[in-house]
């Protein structure tokens, strides 16, 4: 448990100074969620029905740009090496890895929702919906993300094969997201089955995930 | 304690290294790995580390601990640092600390002790950190430095001090005097000759004198 704890803990202190993925990933977020309405124009209720997906978006989107130094940071300085040979299985320090992203990239995005929820005209019930799903969601988009960011190890340039291999991956999480999200601001649809779905992928993903991440990690080794 | 590989072979994109290569080191004895610049030295290194599939032969720590890998019970000194630019010297072996030295189980509670005694101690104000980063010219608080800042051959004394920060058996070291003044050498040599004392196995990829007595083993015939 000490070898998990130093590596979320390093994780997360790299991730929060100066340079580190956190502040970035937020900044996307918010401009992406910013831009929106003035590229929609003024329309409140076109805003409000679409305003969940956009926030799925800007979040999607935010995680891909952070998750793609995940491995390769460890990679270039050598890190990487004495990871896979600890004592430290290394789907658990892989798990640990996602956990500290998560931690570092994901809250934030979770905590600035309701600031920009007001921008999409969302109102305070919605909001805090949107932001639920984004909290149980969110880490299916890193721990599915993580096996995208393994296989970019072992090729120069992978951030854009992260886009390309991680998408399709998310796009349950991504519909069930915004599924669950609509349900709560259009009131008709069943806000429960939506949302117990997203749940369930992401604990898919907490098997999954880190199991795949470290078979290619271990695959790649060089 | 003795580290022997049999037949080894060693394949990189689809090109043979080397082939039926023996290493032999026993506890206490120290094998110069040298050969011309892509004789295969690195990757003999990073076979023994598991960092590299074994394309043949056989590979074992007789006499280590059951249950642990050979992998498991060697450090392993690449090229490259392993040291994070944003983190402090101190945080970065703190780290290293943490991850490596993990629970402490060893099957012999004597060697388990031995090994915590051996323990240099709180940071910063033990040996390991103050030899091995600081000295006359950069006093005690380099350990508040941020390691990006280091140049090379102090950034090459920090990676060298992580080997202090936990004890393993087997020194696995790829060109330990790279980028290291004459202190920076002598130093790392006593570090070799302490291990030594202590039981150690070590292998070191070199090109110049390693400061220790070592047998040599040459890869790839006459340079």
């Amino acid at each position: 448990m000490t070898a998990l704890a130093a590596i979320i803990r390093r994780d997360i202190r790299i991730a929060l100074r100066a340079g580190g993925g956190a502040m970035i990933g937020v900044l996307f977020f918010l401009s992406v969620v910013v831009v929106m309405p003035f590229a929609l124009g003024p329309d409140l209720a076109l805003l409000k029905r679409i305003g969940p997906a956009i926030l799925w978006l800007g979040a999607l989107l935010a995680s891909l740009l952070t998750l793609d130094r995940l491995f390769t940071a460890d990679q270039d300085d050598g890190s990487l090496d004495l990871i896979v040979m600890s004592r430290t299985p290394l789907e658990l320090a892989c798990a640990a890895k996602a956990l500290a992203h998560w931690l570092a990239a994901g809250v934030p995005l979770i905590v600035a929702t309701p600031i920009v929820g007001i921008l999409l005209n969302l109102d305070a019930d919605a909001t805090f919906a949107v932001a639920l799903t984004l909290l149980v969601g969110t880490p299916a988009l890193t721990f599915t993300g993580m096996i995208g960011a393994a296989l970019a190890v072992t090729l120069r340039r992978g951030g854009l094969l992260l886009a390309v291999v991680v998408l399709p991956l998310s796009i349950p999480v991504l519909i069930f997201g915004v599924a669950a999200s609509n349900a709560a601001v259009l009131k008709p649809d069943a806000f429960g089955t939506p949302f117990s779905i997203l749940c369930a992928l992401s604990l898919v993903s907490f098997v999954i995930g880190p199991f795949a991440a470290a078979a290619s990690l271990r695959q790649g080794l060089d | 304690m003795r580290l022997s590989g049999r037949g080894l072979k060693c394949v990189r994109g689809g090109r043979d290294i080397f082939a039926g290569l023996d290493v032999e080191v026993a506890a206490g004895h120290a094998l110069a790995v040298t050969g011309i610049n892509g004789a295969g030295k690195s990757s003999l290194l990073r076979m023994i580390a598991g960092l590299l599939p074994l394309a043949g032969g056989t590979l074992r720590l007789e006499g280590g601990e059951d249950d642990l890998t050979l992998p498991e019970q060697a450090h392993y000194l690449g090229h490259r640092d392993a040291m994070k630019p944003a983190l402090t010297v101190r945080e970065n072996l703190e780290f290293w600390r943490n991850f490596l030295g993990g629970p402490l189980k060893s099957p012999h509670p004597e060697e388990a002790r031995s090994a915590v005694s051996k323990d240099p101690g709180p940071f910063p104000e033990n040996l390991t950190l103050r030899d091995a980063v600081s000295d006359e010219t950069a006093p005690q608080d380099t350990a508040h430095l941020p390691a990006g800042l280091l140049s090379a051959g102090r950034g090459r004394r920090l990676s060298i001090a992580r080997l202090l920060t936990v004890r393993r058996p087997v020194w696995l070291l790829d060109e330990p005097t790279s980028a290291l003044d004459t202190s920076g050498q002598e130093l790392i040599a006593g570090l070799m000759a302490d291990h030594l004392r202590g039981g150690g196995i070590i292998l070191a990829a070199t090109h110049g004198p390693l400061g220790i007595s070592a047998n040599e083993l040459r890869i790839g015939g006459a340079a």
